[in-house]
């Protein structure tokens, strides 16, 4: 079955158009030719004939969203998601581009599994970018074939689900992923510390006994991964960052002038530990856990003032037998993709923490630099890589509407506002359900 | 009067009225535990499962005699046998054992909040008998009706709580039950056992047992699990013995009044010394005897027991 629509030209009227890259931000009519940007302009003449037009008055355009970091259980759980599903659920909430993490089973840690997933991927709702594992099995013992991996298409290297607890072992795959121009994304916890933690360590997780997780063991790997990358001089990404600590970790090494990134996840950004508290909500459970306000507020400003370069779901899908028992035993994530936009537009833009471009930017040009993948700038001349949303759309997030075949997510029944309405690629539109 | 709620889940918020109504009716049950027949026939008909997650002979004795006392049908179902080995979920267990016209489970399990969640899959009444390191409720209303025996009313009474406060559901059972209660709630232990933020609770926190101890008047003392040296918690148990175990030097400058509670098992010569266990100012096993009394009140008030047939 064909997600998309394909039509030779496009036309995309009346649309505010914003490009961070290119300092976009005005309403204009934009043009597609055989999946080229052929026409910017302030009105495209009337006379002409489109095989399609989207109406895009009070809408926004922009580049096509990126998350570069979700997990789409294609090869071992197709049962909680695939390949194509998640790419599904990716366009349906405007991306026109993922990378999934490597930690499937088998873990994608060679060339023949990073081929799979691009096979996997073929004429999906949006273009799927492996992420391969730092170390064989993501046991943390010996480093990828990074050399080959990336010549198949590996556009990062994660060991995300778990740390790679040797620091020798890190040292050396940021060492010799200096070679090439893709990130070495760290998953940060220290393990010992967790010690089979379930929820952030603080007020709640005494007052329930549930056994916590200090945030001292993500903020002590944040600083160990940075100081190691910052002594071999090579670049690393933070992945899910969730603590105020972290944060002034990752400002004060940028401030230094170490090449780091990081990113967080909206879940990071509107949720707080509060929610495990009276239900036991197995779909609060993530790792990081969930923390506190003042971790938000935090979060916040790292975002506001550019310490946070970029927001990924994160979008963990998970059969309902995983979330639906005690939660010591449920199984940490939650869905993502189709929120992400809403929540960020309610968190960050409508409480004028960041400008829309700046958010923007943050799910497009940001994760596009960190990973080194094409960026659909809007430029007459370029490929059309493209997401058109309506920041004021009102709608409730229903469990029978997700797109993803798995539905652990704490959102559901929540009233949202702003919403995908297409996504271009190249001469490809997809058309997101809207019920 | 009846309960305001179904289940008895824990005592964190549990409303002054139920926790007075359960403590009353404790009253005329043990009173028909002195009887020479000891049977009433208030669940005569009603089907009770211990679902036993986790290892407990007190706990579930006294759960079963109470049940038994009370006429009711009773199944005991513990961990070793369970279908739980195979891999099945909780929630088809709970099913399973709902689909068998079940009225009342009494749960014990590993996991916090297991009672919230059968609750929530079943129409059966749950009782928790113990989940993690959350709650065990019936065992604070015991010893609140033991405190209550012995010192009449509760307000203003410094109750001090002694040990691993962090892994003790029966602490938090305690605190929150002797809270509202209106007691004056103190806990004393090692630092790596005694989370900070107790503070925020309303509770005065310790760590100098002579201090805690001073005006104090009850001790509970918690059961030290063997397993917390291991886990780099505490250097060994004879420093914990030393510095935190209750003996009879200790108790030198207490209050003649003071007693002394324990949730059982002891380990003797460790938390307690074996004359303090068994001496003047303990009420460990007044804590045996009317735990099976209110557990009968819990068990005939969330059983929907009819007044007259309870001979009460």
């Amino acid at each position: 079955m064909l997600n998309h629509q394909e039509s030779e030209t496009i036309l995309i009227k009346d649309g505010l158009i914003i490009d961070p890259k290119n300092n976009l931000n005005k309403k204009q009519d934009l043009m597609i030719e055989k999946g080229i940007i052929k026409l910017l302009q302030d009105k495209v003449a009337d006379h002409l004939v489109f095989d399609k037009v989207i109406n895009a008055r009070d809408k926004v355009v922009c580049p096509g969203f990126i998350d570069m970091h979700v997990h789409l259980r294609e090869p071992g759980r197709e049962d909680e998601e695939t390949i194509q599903s998640g790419a599904l659920a990716a366009a349906q909430g405007g991306f026109t581009a993922v990378a999934c993490m490597p930690n499937t089973q088998p873990v994608i840690d060679q060339a023949s599994l990073v081929e799979f997933v691009y096979k996997q991927s073929q004429n999906a709702a949006a273009n799927v970018y492996p992420i391969a594992a730092i170390t064989k099995g993501q046991a943390g013992k010996e480093l990828t074939e990074m050399n080959e991996l990336i010549s198949f298409g590996a556009v990062g290297f994660s060991d995300d689900g778990r740390p790679v607890e040797d620091a020798r072992i890190l040292r050396h795959a940021l060492e010799y992923s200096k070679m090439f121009d893709r990130p070495v994304i760290s998953h940060c916890e220290d393990i010992c510390l967790t010690n089979q933690g379930v929820m952030n360590e603080g007020k709640i997780s005494v007052l329930l006994g549930l056994k916590g997780i200090p945030r001292i063991s993500e903020e002590i790997i944040v600083d160990r991964d940075i100081r190691i990358a910052e002594y071999v001089r090579a670049r690393i990404h933070i992945a899910h960052v969730s603590t105020g600590g972290a944060v002034r970790i990752i400002r004060a090494a940028k401030d230094r002038g170490v090449r780091v990134t990081c990113e967080t996840a909206p879940h990071y950004f509107t949720l707080t530990e509060e929610l495990i508290k009276d239900t036991y909500n197995t779909n609060a459970k993530m790792y990081p856990p969930l923390r506190t306000r003042g971790d938000i507020e935090e979060i916040k400003q790292g975002l506001a003032d550019g310490t946070i370069d970029a927001i990924a779901t994160d979008h963990a899908p998970h059969a309902l037998e995983e979330k639906d028992c005690e939660f010591e035993q449920a199984a940490n994530g939650i869905l993502g993709l189709e929120t992400a936009l809403a929540l960020s537009l309610e968190a960050l833009v409508n409480s004028q923490e960041l400008d829309l471009p700046e958010l923007i930017e943050k799910i497009t040009l940001n994760p596009a630099k960190i990973l080194n993948i094409d960026y659909g700038e809007i430029k007459v001349g370029c490929a059309a890589n493209l997401t058109v949303f309506d920041p004021k759309a009102e709608w409730v997030y229903k469990k029978e509407n997700i797109v993803s075949l798995s539905c652990n997510t704490p959102y559901l029944g929540r009233p949202l506002q702003g919403r995908a309405l297409y996504t271009v690629r190249r001469n490809k539109i997809f058309t997101a359900r809207l019920n | 009067m009846i309960l305001s709620q179904k289940h008895l889940l824990g005592l964190k918020g549990m409303p002054r009225q139920d926790i007075d109504l359960i403590l009353n009716h404790a009253v005329s049950f043990k009173e028909i535990l002195e009887r020479p027949i000891k049977k009433v026939p208030t669940l005569r008909g009603k089907t009770i499962v211990n679902l036993f997650f986790e290892n407990s002979t007190r706990t579930r004795i006294s759960f079963e005699l109470a049940e038994k006392r009370l006429s009711g049908d009773t199944i005991n179902f513990s961990a070793n046998t369970s279908s739980m080995k195979k891999g099945e979920t909780l929630r088809d267990t709970a099913r399973n054992i709902e689909a068998m016209r079940i009225e009342i489970i009494v749960v014990r399990h590993p996991a916090v909040g297991v009672p919230y969640f059968l609750a929530q899959c079943t129409k059966a009444t749950i009782i928790n008998a113990g989940d993690g390191t959350n709650e065990h409720p019936s065992q604070a209303l015991l010893d609140i009706f033991t405190l209550k025996e012995k010192f009449k009313e509760l307000k203003d009474l410094r109750v001090v709580i002694i040990g691993d406060i962090l892994h003790s559901r029966v602490a938090r059972s305690n605190i929150w039950g002797l809270k509202t209660m209106g007691a004056r709630v103190a806990v004393c232990g090692p630092s790596t056992l005694l989370p900070l933020e107790m503070k925020e609770f309303g509770v005065d926190v310790y760590t100098d047992l002579n201090r805690a101890i001073a005006d104090a008047d009850v001790l509970y003392i918690l059961r030290l699990q063997m397993e917390r040296q291991n886990s780099g918690l505490l250097p060994s148990l004879r420093e914990y013995r030393e510095r935190f175990g209750i003996n009879k030097q200790r108790l030198k400058k207490v209050k003649p009044s003071l007693v002394i509670l324990h949730p059982g098992p002891i380990n003797r010569g460790l938390e307690l010394s074996s004359e303090v266990a068994d001496g003047e100012f303990s009420l460990i096993l007044d804590q045996v005897t009317n735990g099976v009394a209110v557990r009968m009140a819990i068990l005939y008030l969330l059983g929907g027991g009819d007044v007259e047939s309870s001979g009460v």
